[in-house]
C-alpha cells in the first residue's frame, strides 16, 4: 500500500510537471521563478485548509464548515484591528487562529459527545458561522481604507523571497508532517480512521480523536482567515464561499481517502497545488474557465478511480508466494 | 452411509454428492441430504459442519463445484436464489433478513407483488393476500404496519408468511428459535405442525436436542463437510446423536503442555449484564490455560469483552493478585495486565491500512513514545522481537496488515497485545478461519506463554482445540455458567451435554 500512495504522489508530481511544460510551451514565463513563487503563494490558502482538511478525513469524517469559519474568523480578525487598531499582528493571529479553533471544537464536540454525522453537524455549522457573520456585521463589508497597513502588510511581506502566506503554508506542512508520522496523536489519526473498533479495542478514545482532527482543522482556517481578509483587503459574509469543496477535492486528488485511514500530508500538498496550478495555468493560455472548472472536476474523478484501484479488495491472501510478493 | 432414510415416501428434494469448495477450504465434501414432503427433517451439526453452506447451496447463493440438486427426482440448477425462490424453495433464517422500513405486506410480497393492469403494483390486492396469508398461520398482525414496529417473534411470521406467498414447498428454517421466548417457541412448533399438514417439506435446523426431538420426523448429521448419518429421528437416542455430531478422528495434535500452575492470579465474582450474562464466577492461576466452551450465543464473547471494559456490566466484582480493581475501559484493563484478542480479527483487531510494526505497537505506545513523539526505532525493535516470537514471516514490518493472510494477521494481533507485557491474556475462537499450519503455531505459542506463567482464557467452539489446549473448562450456556469440567470430565459429550442443556444418559 505504502508503495501506492508513493507512486501516487510520483504521478501528481509528473502530472503537475506535465502541466508546467505545456503551458510554458504557449506561455514561456509561467514557468519562471517568480510566477511559480506567485503560484504557490496564490495556492497556500489551499494548502492549509487541504492539510486541516486531511486529518479529518484521515479519521472518516469531513469538515464542509472550514471555507465558512476562515470567513467568520478573518471577519473577527478584520474587526478586531478596527477595534484596536494598535493591536500588534501577533494578537490578531492568535485572535484569528485561537477563534477558528473553538469553531473546530464547536464541531468537535458535536461529533464526539453527540455522536451527530460530521457531514451533518459541518453543513449545519457551515450555514451558522456564515450567519453569524451577517449577524456581526449586518451584511457590510469591512474594506482596505478601514484596515491598518500593518494588517494588510502582513501576509506580503517577503522573507527570503517567499511572502509570509507561502511560508505559512510551508510551516504547517512541516509541522504536520512531523505531527502525523511522528506522534501518538497523528498515529491515533491512521488507527481510527483505519478501523475504529480496533482503535477501540487498544485504548484510543475515537471520539476523542476525531475532537482533535476538527480542532485541527478548525484553527488552520482560522489562521488562514487573517490571511485570505488581510491579503485580499476585504471582509465580508461571502468571501470563499464553496471553496470548502476545492478543499475536499485537493484532499481527494492527493490520494487521502474519503473511507478514512488512508492518506499523507505531501498527498494533500500536492493535491492543492495541481488545483492551484490548473487555476493559474488555465487563464494565460487562454482556456475559457469552464474548461478550468471541467479540468479540475475530471482530475477528481480520475483520483477517485485511482484511490478505488488502489483499495479495491484483492480477495483472501491464501498463496503463501502472493504474500511475500506484497 | 446409512441406507435411504424412509423408502415410503419419495424425497421432494434432495442433494446427492454434492461438493463445495473455497480457496484453500473444502466446505462439503460429497455430502446429500433428503427433505420429504409433509415431514420435518433436522439437520444437525457442529458449528463449521458445513450446515449454512448447505442452505447457501439450496438457496441459490452458492454454487457446488459437483453433485446434484433433485426436485422431484429431476436434477434442477439452482443458479440464483431466483431460480431456487421459482423452484418453491424458501428459507427463514436465524436474523430475518427483511426490511424495517417496509411494511409487512411489502415485505412478504417483495419481488413478486401482485401488479395491476398498468404494470404498477396493486396494493389494494397486496394487503388483502397479505392479511389472508397471515390469518392463515395465525398470525394477528396488520399487513400495514412497518416492520420495524414488530417484535421479533412477529418478524418470523412475517418471513414465514413470505415463504407461503411464494408457494413455497420447502422451507428453510435456520435455528429459528434461537431468539424466541418459550411461548413465542410454543407458538412456532404449533405453525411447523401447520406447514406439515399442508404438505410443505421442512429443513430444520437447531442446535437444541429437546425440539429436534420433539418435531422432527428425520435426522440428518453433518460432521466436518462430510454426511455421517441420516434416519427417522425414532430410531436414534440422544447420546448417539451426540456421538455422530463429534466422534471424529484426532487429526489435530497438539503441544505438549508443561503444566506450571502457580498462584491465584484473577478471581471474577457475580459478574452480571442485564441482557447478556448472570452468575459469572472463576478464578484463574498462573500458568493455566483456563477455556470457554459454548454454542455460539452463550454469552461467552460478551461476557470477555464486559471483562475487558467494552461493554459495562451491571454488576460484580475482579480482582487481581487480591486487589479489587475497576475496569471501565479497555485502556484500563490493559494498565492491569489483562488483554484480549478478538474473535473479530476484521473489526476488532488488526488495522489493515496501517503496516505491521505500527499494528504491533499501538496498545503499547505509551512505552514506545517520549513525550507524545514516537520512537520509531523502539517501535521497529519492539515489533521485530513479537513478530520473530510468533514466527511471523513478511517481507517487512513496512508491509501493511491488509496485505498478510489470516493466519499471519492473527500473529500480527496476538504480537501486538503481547508487546504490552500482559498477565492475563484472552484469546476469543483463536484459531478460527486460520489454516492448518497457523493453528499449530498459536497452539505451539499458547503452551509456551503458560508455560512461561502468563494466565490464558481461551473463548472456543472447537472441542478438540479445548479439550487439547485447556487445563479446566467453563461451559457456558445462555448467559450462565452451565458447569465446570477438570480431568476426566473433560470429554467431548460432557461438554456438548452441558452446552445444549441436555441431561447425561450413561450418567
Amino acid at each position: 500500500m505504502r508503495r501506492i500512495v508513493a507512486s501516487r504522489e510520483m504521478l501528481l508530481l509528473v502530472a503537475i510537471a506535465l502541466l508546467l511544460g505545456l503551458v510554458s510551451t504557449r506561455f514561456p514565463g509561467f514557468v519562471e521563478p517568480a510566477n511559480l513563487v506567485a503560484v504557490f503563494n496564490d495556492t497556500s490558502p489551499l494548502i492549509l485548509l487541504a492539510i486541516g482538511q486531511m486529518v479529518v478525513i484521515l479519521t472518516k469524517c469531513i469538515d464542509l464548515s472550514v471555507a465558512a469559519n476562515l470567513a467568520l474568523s478573518g471577519m473577527v480578525a478584520a474587526m478586531t484591528n478596527l477595534a484596536v487598531p494598535d493591536a500588534p499582528i501577533v494578537a490578531i493571529l492568535l485572535v484569528a487562529t485561537g477563534f477558528g479553533t473553538i469553531l473546530g471544537m464547536i464541531n468537535g464536540v458535536l461529533v464526539w459527545k453527540l455522536d451527530i454525522p460530521p457531514i451533518v453537524v459541518t453543513l449545519g455549522t457551515m450555514t451558522i458561522f456564515r450567519g453569524t457573520i451577517f449577524l456581526l456585521t449586518e451584511g457590510k463589508w469591512v474594506n482596505s481604507h478601514e484596515m491598518t497597513h500593518a494588517f494588510k502588510a502582513f501576509p506580503r511581506t517577503e522573507l527570503l523571497g517567499l511572502p509570509v502566506l507561502a511560508w505559512a503554508a510551508v510551516a504547517v506542512v512541516v509541522l504536520f508532517s512531523v505531527i502525523m508520522t511522528r506522534t501518538t496523536l497523528g498515529r491515533a489519526f491512521y488507527a481510527v480512521g483505519g478501523n475504529p473498533n480496533a482503535a477501540a479495542y487498544v485504548g484510543i478514545d475515537v471520539g476523542r480523536t476525531k475532537f482533535w482532527a476538527f480542532t485541527i482543522s478548525g484553527g488552520i482556517a482560522g489562521l488562514t482567515g487573517y490571511l485570505w481578509v488581510s491579503r485580499f483587503a476585504v471582509a465580508y459574509v461571502d468571501i470563499a464561499g464553496g471553496f470548502e469543496l476545492d478543499v475536499v477535492a485537493a484532499c481527494v486528488i492527493g490520494g487521502v481517502s474519503i473511507m478514512g485511514g488512508i492518506g499523507s500530508v505531501p498527498g494533500a500538498l500536492l493535491g492543492a497545488l495541481f488545483l492551484g496550478v490548473i487555476k493559474n495555468a488555465l487563464p494565460v493560455v487562454n482556456i475559457s474557465p469552464f474548461w478550468q472548472l471541467a479540468i479540475s472536476g475530471g482530475a477528481i474523478i480520475i483520483a477517485v478511480a485511482l484511490n478505488a484501484q488502489a483499495n479495491r479488495e484483492r480477495g483472501r491472501i491464501i498463496l503463501k508466494r502472493a504474500e511475500h510478493a506484497a | 452411509m446409512s441406507a435411504p432414510a424412509s423408502p415410503d415416501i419419495a424425497p421432494l428434494l434432495s442433494l446427492q454428492g454434492i461438493t463445495k469448495e473455497f480457496p484453500g477450504v473444502r466446505a462439503l465434501s460429497n455430502v446429500s441430504l433428503n427433505i420429504y414432503p409433509g415431514r420435518v427433517t433436522a439437520l444437525v451439526g457442529e458449528n463449521g459442519a458445513g450446515k449454512s453452506t448447505v442452505v447457501k447451496i439450496l438457496t441459490g447463493i452458492y454454487q457446488p463445484n459437483a453433485g446434484d440438486i433433485l426436485v422431484e427426482g429431476q436434477p434442477t440448477l439452482f443458479a440464483t436464489p431466483q431460480s431456487a425462490e421459482g423452484a418453491g424453495v424458501t428459507a427463514i433464517h436465524q436474523e430475518t433478513v427483511l426490511f424495517d422500513q417496509l411494511s409487512v405486506a411489502e415485505n412478504i410480497f417483495l419481488g413478486h407483488a401482485p401488479r395491476d393492469r398498468f404494470g404498477l403494483i396493486d396494493i389494494g390486492k397486496m394487503a388483502d393476500s397479505a392479511r389472508r396469508i397471515l390469518a392463515e398461520i395465525g398470525a394477528r398482525i396488520d399487513p400495514s404496519h412497518k416492520l420495524q414496529d414488530l417484535g421479533t417473534a412477529n418478524k418470523h411470521l412475517v418471513a414465514i408468511a413470505r415463504a407461503l406467498s411464494i408457494d413455497a414447498r420447502v422451507v428453510i428454517m435456520d435455528e429459528p428459535t434461537a431468539a424466541l421466548s418459550h411461548k413465542e417457541i410454543e407458538e412456532l412448533y404449533d405453525l411447523v405442525e401447520e406447514l406439515k399438514a399442508q404438505g410443505k417439506a421442512i429443513l430444520f435446523i437447531s442446535h437444541k436436542f429437546e425440539e429436534i426431538f420433539r418435531i422432527a420426523d428425520f435426522y440428518t448429521v453433518y460432521r466436518d463437510g462430510r454426511m455421517v448419518g441420516e434416519g427417522p429421528i425414532a430410531e436414534i437416542t440422544e447420546p448417539e446423536l451426540v456421538k455422530l455430531m463429534v466422534g471424529r478422528d484426532v487429526s489435530q495434535i497438539f503441544p505438549e503442555r508443561v503444566h506450571n500452575i502457580g498462584d491465584e492470579i484473577l478471581r471474577v465474582e457475580g459478574f452480571e449484564h442485564p441482557t447478556e450474562f448472570a452468575e459469572i464466577e472463576f478464578t484463574l492461576r498462573k500458568g493455566e490455560i483456563l477455556g470457554f466452551y459454548g454454542l455460539v450465543g452463550a454469552g461467552r464473547s460478551e461476557f470477555m469483552q464486559a471483562l475487558f471494559g467494552v461493554t459495562r456490566p451491571s454488576g460484580g466484582s475482579v480482582e487481581i493478585e487480591g486487589a479489587p480493581i475497576s475496569i471501565g475501559s479497555p485502556a484500563d484493563a490493559v494498565a492491569n495486565g489483562i488483554v484480549y484478542v478478538p474473535e473479530d480479527r476484521g473489526r476488532q483487531g488488526a488495522i489493515g491500512a496501517l503496516p505491521i510494526f505500527q499494528n504491533v505497537t499501538l496498545p503499547s505506545l505509551a512505552q514506545t513514545s517520549r513525550h507524545g513523539f514516537l520512537r520509531l526505532a523502539e517501535e521497529f525493535r519492539r515489533a521485530r522481537e513479537y513478530t520473530e516470537r510468533l514466527d511471523l514471516r513478511a517481507a517487512s514490518l513496512d508491509t501493511n496488515v491488509g496485505d498478510l493472510s489470516g493466519g499471519n494477521q492473527q500473529k500480527v494481533v496476538i504480537a501486538k497485545w503481547l508487546a504490552t507485557k500482559p498477565k492475563i491474556i484472552i484469546l476469543d475462537e483463536p484459531t478460527k478461519g486460520i489454516d492448518i499450519g497457523s493453528k499449530a503455531a498459536v497452539h505451539a505459542f499458547m503452551a509456551e506463554l503458560a508455560a512461561q506463567g502468563l494466565a490464558v482464557i481461551m473463548v472456543s467452539s472447537e472441542i478438540p482445540e479445548v479439550l487439547g489446549m485447556c487445563d479446566r473448562v467453563i461451559v457456558m450456556r445462555e448467559g450462565r455458567m452451565a458447569a465446570e469440567l477438570t480431568g476426566a470430565d473433560l470429554r467431548p459429550e460432557t461438554l456438548i451435554h452441558h452446552a445444549a442443556g441436555i441431561r447425561e444418559a450413561n450418567a
